[in-house]
């Protein structure tokens, strides 16, 4: 289907799927429960998965095929979504023309920094692309919000002001990012006895963007093209030696990513009008990169995961109190309660970073391809539990 | 309230009944008839404190978070009640709100208008908060009240001191409790030129972001007025940690004061610095040497030690003011905690008093009707003494301290001791200040969502 | 004439912080092979050992002192540290007032444990995977550190002061010269400056001058011939990851009263020093180094009023400026090797 091969069909439709049917997923329990908690349906943070997603997606283009470990990508998705909150300003708030403005922007900027970037290689592009993304960040800070010369609106993020032109804006449209009409902050909740689920539109939107974006992927990964930059990594140096000239394509491969990056920003705008400069800082761009370690480098679906992970962790951890923790141990005896509660108290709340390092080792150590070898390891467990053990003896024999 | 006339209070408060009975649970209903977001249907209304809970202000944080749970405890009819004793509007009935318990949630803000904007929103979207408060920047403050404008929720906005969170920044669903820029400048000169006279000459160091700014601005602005020379206005960049190549000029640039525009963790390093330098041994211009923040924070002056011995600066609270209302606080924070509140903590304890006794009086959990309650309401027994919420721009006016770091600290507590309480009307300025927007700046139209 | 060497001290000053962070870095690329994300760390719990030594030492018992009041109201406890009790009042107020140096003795063996910890419980694991991994990895380590000693002492900077007598700033310019407050200096920066020097010559006269650093040296250099030649390459290089998260810990210590250490700092250095690394070439120590005391003062000089009116922004811009320009210009950094960490 699609030009791809059944495995690759199969892995697209199941990602279509759970996408589409995020809203059950990621509401498994019943609002109001303790487990609530846990939920993590709500719009908002079921937009950073996808938008996530698509950021990921697109630098494990680069770093999964290539090797180049840009340490500067924030920058692309920060440029993305100041021009889309500058679209909004100034024409419309139409969500489809700041979009494709902030992929092209992305596409121009990353075009320019990979251009110079891609004259080194190894940790010395790295140190390069950081060092771009670093002076974009502190430029956007500060001194490109100078009341004379305001272009970013420094800490505060840009934003859409009442004065502001809006030349296209009719007052029948909403008064907050659209498509055609529809606010990407409509939600339509259903209620199914004691569970509740929200269907956004925004949501919907970066969701079906996302799939194409997957897609556009998978293609990639499994196209000619693709295979060149393999060969970039895998050795560049015989690729030299064939007549093949490698900067061309690593070039290609970085400015597909960068405007992946500027649709992520364009999304996070159109999602919520608002741009800030901490978007581009460093830890930003090692946000990214941790993602698509953590999911697994260079693996189709692994990016996403460690998107999923990281932003499951700081939105959903970060809220869990002592309040909350006295709830759930309330059923044990009074000390024993107390005593759970000061277990469990470091992990949670202001300590979710801490949880975040642990799991961060816990998986490169114990999964050495990130989440993705974790699913197949489970896979291959479930599948080998159902067959004899002798079966799975001779499994563990060397195949080669 | 006893009045038969159609007023819009009244009106919301008919909307609110008609909204729950639409909105009465059923098997499979599609969609939700609240009258405005998160209307509180069951037996419980749940606020929503975004502090921050790592990174650099996390302490901060933590004590919003201690002083929000304070007042949650005393809202709810625990505990000794606190300010509920003390404070001049006797709405409050130590029975939650409306009849209501209180629950909150809570969120870490990261001190990131991203991070901050996503926690506020998953308190709203799935947790259903009907307030938002907490913080301890400004840029914070202003992407978190836009985002509660948009949402049709109130915003309490925890420490920010930038002019601009009442300024052009405006929000008619967003209230600001903390003091501002202009008015520690309008506080601070007085006792400025009592203390160092006529005819200084400043330097200033200022964090290169609009917060900075705006402060230099205003102090900039009151101290020429005194009749002050500005030497020179260095920008610091945000993510120095080391200012010594900026604080080495200043004794050999003809200046005799300076004045460290920072805050947090910056001011603490540049303080230090200062001082290593030896800037208050020093004469110049025939003067002592004098350095002013014009911010302060109890942990910032923790941080910094015994760097700040002498130096004066601003306060919105301080815990040893003197009155009813603060010794209620201090007393009922310190006996849970062992600790005096600091200035963040009861910006927050109040705001969480005040939002619950607005709706009170509004009788609804409307934001319309809770902004109308509290747009121009006027109190006293929540420790600043008497305050004003002003109607126009939503900044509250109250009293603003001048303090000083002891010379001769007896505890870890009173590190900083109280110089002046600048009365209300010094720092009162009109709506329009072209420091705070003009003429331009709107609150606009109260948002109530849905 | 003054503004340029007040400011050149500051960069030397600047430089030296940098640099040591920077030599310990490369130690760990030049043995190890290793993307050490948790060096920032080690510097940060450097500067907690000084913290908490200051703790330990101000253990206090109390006293209730009933003339006094507390900030409720009830009897004031006065605390008396114990060393003050053991040692009298006037030893035991000195003691404490020395409690950065003394840390210094105290930071030693606690990073050199903390170094070997690391180096046989985790990195070890580590030196055949992808520097991705290590990266991970080693950040995830940084973070927890961080967040452990968040959870003992706080976010909030805590004061780690020097001792009084070498508080306070020297007239520099008078001594060669120029008019008084012309040229300030504080005595803890020199102090500090003259640490890093003699730390930075240790270890190059450590690996230059004794056969333990002369077999490092060519382990660096072409790891499997040594190892060929019989030598356990990988004992000497796992003491050399004690030593380098020993230069970070006493880096750390020392910086203290620079700056108050607060949980974050170590962060706030980490990208830096990877900057100065890499301008001053992988692997190479004396380009750490120099690299080091460069950015240092081009740093200090950006800040200058006279560079920011000229270009607004400089101060901001400028150490990530200054690597692009190095990197572009001299491919493997100021005094880099060809082939390491170039894939």
């Amino acid at each position: 289907m699609l030009g791809l091969d059944k495995k690759d069909t199969s892995l697209l439709v199941i990602v279509a799927i759970l996408t589409l049917l995020a809203p059950f997923i990621l509401n498994p329990f019943p609002s109001g429960s303790a487990m609530a908690q846990f939920n993590a349906g709500y719009p908002d943070l079921m937009q950073r998965f996808v938008i996530f997603g698509i950021f990921a997606i697109g630098f494990n283009i680069l770093f999964g095929l290539t090797g180049y470990l840009s340490f500067g990508h924030a920058a692309f998705l920060g440029v993305g979504s100041y021009s889309a909150v500058w679209m909004f300003k100034l024409f419309s708030y139409n969500v489809i023309p700041a979009i494709a403005l902030s992929v092209v922007v992305a596409a121009l900027f990353s075009l320019l920094i990979g251009y110079i970037s891609l004259r080194r290689s190894g940790i010395y592009f790295s140190i390069l692309t950081l060092a771009f993304a670093q002076m974009s960040f502190a430029l956007a800070y500060s001194v490109l919000s100078n009341p004379k010369f305001n272009l970013t609106n420094g800490e505060t993020g840009l934003q859409v002001y009442a004065d502001d032109p809006q030349l296209f804006h009719r007052d029948s449209l909403p008064d907050m990012p659209h498509l055609f009409g529809l606010s990407m902050r409509s939600t339509y909740h259903l209620d199914i006895g004691a569970w509740s689920f929200d269907f956004n539109a925004g949501y919907y939107l970066c969701a079906v963007i996302m799939m194409v974006m997957f897609y556009l992927a998978i293609r990639i990964f499994r196209s000619p093209f693709g295979m060149m930059l393999r060969a970039v990594k895998s050795n560049q140096q015989r690729m030299n030696y064939t007549g093949l000239n490698p900067r061309p394509y690593t070039l290609a491969a970085f400015v597909i990513s960068g405007m992946y990056a500027g649709l992520a920003g364009g999304l996070m705008a159109a999602m919520d009008p608002l741009a800030g400069a901490e978007r581009m800082q460093w830890t930003a761009s090692g946000e990214v990169v941790l993602m698509t370690i953590l999911g697994g480098a260079g693996t189709l679906i692994g990016p996403v995961l460690g998107a999923g992970f990281i932003k499951y962790f700081e939105n959903i951890f970060s809220k869990i109190n002592d309040n909350i923790l006295h709830q759930w141990f309330s059923f044990l005896p009074d000390g024993f309660e107390d005593f759970m509660v000061f277990i469990v108290h470091p992990f949670i709340g202001k300590g979710w970073h801490l949880t975040l390092g642990i799991m961060f080792m816990l998986v490169v150590i114990f999964l050495p391809g990130g989440l993705v070898e974790g699913g197949q390891r489970l896979g291959n467990w479930l599948r080998n539990r159902g067959k004899g053990a002798a079966e799975a003896k001779t499994k563990q024999e060397p195949a080669e | 309230m006893s009045n038969n006339e159609l007023t819009r209070r009244g009106l919301l408060r008919t909307g609110a009944v008609a909204g729950a009975g639409v909105a009465l649970p059923t098997i499979f209903t599609a969609s939700s008839a609240a009258a405005y977001t998160n209307e509180p249907t069951g037996g419980t209304v749940t606020l929503g404190f975004n502090v921050p809970q790592t990174g650099p202000y996390a302490d901060e944080g933590n004590d919003e978070l201690l002083a929000q749970q304070l007042a949650v405890e005393h809202l709810n009819g625990e505990g000794d009640g606190g300010c509920l004793n003390t404070f001049t509007s006797k709405a409050l009935k130590g029975n939650g709100i409306l009849g209501k318990k209180v629950t909150f949630v809570t969120g870490d803000t990261q001190t990131k208008s991203d991070a901050a904007r996503a926690s506020a929103k998953s308190m709203i979207e799935k947790d259903g908060a009907i307030m938002i408060n907490g913080g301890s920047s400004s840029g914070v403050a202003v992407a978190v009240q836009g985002l509660c404008q948009d949402a049709g929720v109130i915003f309490m906005a925890g420490l920010t001191h930038a002019n601009d969170t009442t300024g052009k920044d405006r929000k008619a669903n967003g209230f600001r409790h903390f003091f501002n820029a202009y008015m520690s400048g309008a506080a601070l000169a007085p006792v400025l030129a009592k203390e160092m006279g006529n005819d200084r000459r400043a330097y200033h160091l200022t964090a290169d972001y609009n917060w900075g700014w705006t402060q230099e601005e205003s102090i900039v602005a009151s101290t020429e007025a005194l009749g002050w020379e500005t030497v020179n206005t260095v920008k610091t960049p945000l993510a120095s940690t080391d200012f010594s190549s900026y604080i080495a000029p200043v004794l050999n640039s003809g200046a005799d004061v300076l004045v460290l525009n920072h805050y947090g963790g910056n001011m603490v390093n540049s303080l230090t610095n200062a001082i290593q330098f030896g800037l208050l041994d020093k004469v110049a211009n025939g003067k002592d040497f004098k350095i002013v923040v014009p911010l302060y924070s109890e942990l910032m002056a923790a941080g910094a030690g015994e760097n700040i011995k002498g130096v004066l600066g601003s306060m919105n609270y301080n815990w040893q003011l003197d009155n009813e209302g603060s010794r209620a606080f201090v007393k009922s924070f310190g006996e849970k905690y062992g600790k005096p509140p600091s200035n963040s903590a009861q910006t927050c304890y109040a705001q969480v008093l005040l939002y619950a006794d607005a709706c009170e009086r509004a009788g609804t959990f409307n934001p319309c009707g809770v902004a109308e309650a509290l747009e121009g309401f006027e109190f006293d027994g929540l420790g600043n003494g008497k305050t004003l919420y002003r109607a126009e721009d939503h900044q509250c006016f109250k009293d603003v301290l001048v303090v000083r770091g002891a010379q001769n600290p007896t505890n870890a507590y009173d590190t900083l001791e109280i110089v002046e309480i600048t009365p209300v009307e010094q720092v009162m300025y009109p709506p329009n200040h072209p420091m705070f927007g003009g003429d331009e700046a709107t609150l606009g139209e109260c948002n109530p969502g849905a | 004439m003054d503004a340029i060497l007040l400011q050149i001290l500051n960069g030397l000053d600047k430089g030296s912080a940098y640099a040591l962070i920077a030599l310990g870095l490369t130690l760990i690329f030049g043995t190890l092979g290793v993307v050490n994300f948790a060096h920032g760390a080690l510097f940060m719990i450097g500067a907690f050992c000084a913290v908490m030594l200051q703790r330990l030492l101000n253990l206090s018992f109390q006293t209730i002192d009933e003339s006094q009041k507390d900030f409720l109201g009830n009897p004031l406890k006065v605390d008396t540290p114990y060393v003050e009790a053991w040692f009298g009042p006037e030893t035991g107020a000195a003691i404490i007032d020395w409690s950065v140096p003394l840390a210094i003795l105290f930071a030693i063996p606690i990073m050199l444990l903390i170094g070997y910890v690391m180096e046989r419980g985790l990195i070890k694991h580590f030196y055949k995977r992808p520097h991705a991994d290590q990266i991970l990895v080693t950040f995830g380590l940084a973070i927890v550190l961080q967040e452990i000693i968040k959870y003992f002492f706080g976010a909030n900077p805590i004061q780690t002061p020097e001792p009084s007598a070498l508080r306070g700033s020297l007239d520099i310019g008078v001594m060669i010269g120029f008019e008084a407050n012309a040229i300030i200096y504080p005595i803890w920066r020199l102090v500090y400056f003259a640490f890093a020097a003699v730390i930075i010559g240790g270890v190059f006269a450590f690996l230059q001058f004794t056969t333990f650093g002369m077999v490092v040296r060519a382990g660096m250099a072409d790891r499997e011939t040594v190892g060929l030649l019989g030598i356990n390459i990988d004992k000497r290089f796992t003491i050399m990851f004690g030593i380098a998260a020993g230069v970070a810990g006493l880096a750390g210590v020392m910086y203290g009263p620079l700056n108050p250490p607060n949980y974050h700092m170590g962060m706030d250095f980490l990208v830096l020093s990877f900057v100065v690394v890499v301008v001053g070439g992988m692997g190479s120590l004396p380009g750490a180094v120099a690299a080091g005391f460069l950015l240092g003062i081009l740093e200090s000089f950006a800040s200058t009023t006279w560079a920011t009116t000229t270009i607004p922004g400089i101060n901001q811009i400028i150490i990530y400026l200054v690597a692009i320009i190095i990197l572009l210009t001299r491919p493997r950094g100021l005094m880099g090797r060809k082939g390491v960490m170039e894939e």
